[in-house]
Order: structure tokens, then sequence, then C-alpha cells
């Protein structure tokens, strides 16, 4: 099992780079080639969502995102914003609109609370194909 | 690839041309460009997204937008994708029955 781990500032230039890390962990992972648009939305979404929430709140804090391969292809990303403002229409639009993405693309998802202090966890996780693994 | 925007005007439409990747980083510059278009009395908007690769929920956000302002305004608004990916994610958020879709520009603009 390895594991790519990424930490960037709250800025959505950097979610792009997220993307494509995690695309290309996903592909040395044996995620199979028709997946992998739909595993660079997810990543986008997840880590677009984060970078949201901190700048919602004013938080600097980095956003930590962990690609890990293994018996599937697991990616975690971590925010650490507490409750949110009010937030404007367009950005409830988006808000719905990625929460509805994810859960339509994403077959193994959870988004859950940290344990410890304020923020949320959202792990998706996609089958890999053998053959691709073996082929290394 | 970045974000490129050009617009031409075809039978009284003016159609925003967009490339490369509409996201959260770049999706402002588009909700920027079709506000000027509609502050500047422009009265049908269509939106080509035949060169765009990839599109995330901030881009949607910004074509929903663009739909609330084109109708403040008395403006028409519509969007060109044939692209599966992209029609595909439309068809998720059920945002094909929002926003007025079209498989080509020459259907946007004959409408």
């Amino acid at each position: 099992m390895a594991t790519v781990r990424l930490e960037f500032t709250p800025e959505p230039a950097h979610v792009r780079t997220a993307r494509l890390v995690g695309v290309a962990v996903a592909r040395r992972a044996g995620v199979p080639d028709d997946q992998l648009d739909e595993v660079r939305l997810a990543i986008g979404e997840a880590c677009a969502r984060a970078v949201a929430r901190h700048q919602r709140v004013g938080l600097r804090d980095v956003v930590a995102v962990a690609f890990t391969d293994g018996d599937r292809y697991l990616v975690q990303v971590w925010d650490h914003a507490g409750d949110e403002e009010q937030i404007t229409d367009e950005e409830q639009i988006t808000v719905d609109v990625s929460a509805s993405l994810l859960q339509a693309i994403v077959k193994d998802l959870q988004v859950r609370p940290l344990e410890s202090g304020p923020g949320t966890e959202v792990q998706m996780a996609w089958p890999v194909r053998r053959a691709s693994r073996l082929g290394r | 690839m970045e974000l490129s925007l050009a617009t031409r005007v075809v039978a009284a439409h003016t159609v925003l041309e967009v490339g490369g990747e509409v996201d959260v980083y770049t999706a402002p510059k588009l909700r920027e460009r079709i506000a000027e278009l509609l502050d500047s009395g422009v009265t049908a908007v269509v939106v080509d997204l035949a060169r765009v690769d990839f599109m995330d929920s901030t881009g949607l956000g910004v074509l929903v937008g663009g739909l609330r302002k084109a109708r403040a305004a008395g403006a028409t608004f519509g969007v060109v994708c044939s692209r599966e990916s992209l029609l595909k994610i439309f068809r998720i958020t059920a945002l094909d029955q929002v926003l007025p879709l079209y498989p080509s520009v020459d259907a946007a603009t004959a409408s």
C-alpha cells in the first residue's frame, strides 16, 4: 500500500493540482480508465468543498488530502472549518449541485465530522483492477 | 488547460465560446464575462461549451446564475453542449431540466 499526501492553502488554484495528482495516483493504482473522469470530478468537488468551507469562515489553515493505493483506491480530504456563515444563493446552488454530483458518481462515499476539533472528512473509494496492478 | 473565452455574433445571438477547464478557480472569469455581456445590453446569449474539457459544480452554478441574470434582464440564455461527459453531469444534477441545452450553435441560434 502506498500513500501520496498533499497539503495546500485554501486557494481555488490548488484544486486543479489536487485533481491532477489524484488522477495520476488513481491510474497507477489500477482504477479502470473509464472511471478516471469521475475520479477527477469527485476529487475536484471534494477539494473545492474544503476550500470553500475554509474561505467562508476566513480560515487559512491548509486543506489536507491523502491518495492511498491499496486493495481499493482511497481518497480522503480533510478540512478544519467550523460552522458556516450565511452563504449566497449562487453559493448554495453550487453546494447543492456539488453534493448531488458526489453522491451520484461515488458509490463508496462518506462525509463525517472530524473526531477532534471542527471540520469534516470526505472519504471516497473506487475498486481497482488487479491485472493493471500486476503489470506495474 | 486554462479557461479561454471568446465571443462572436451569430444570427443576432452573442455566442460565448468557452474552452479549457471551468472549475472553482476559473468559473469566476466566466461569471464576469456573462455579466458583462448582459450588462452591455446583449439580449441573446449562447454559451458554447464545445471546447470545454472539464466542468465542476462551480461552473454549473455560474451557468444557472447566468440564466437567472438573463431572465431578469429580459434576455434569452442558451447552452451548447454535445460532449457526453458534460451532458452526464447536467443529467445527474437535473440541470438539463433547468438550462436550455442545445446540441449545436446552429440549433441554439435558431431558437
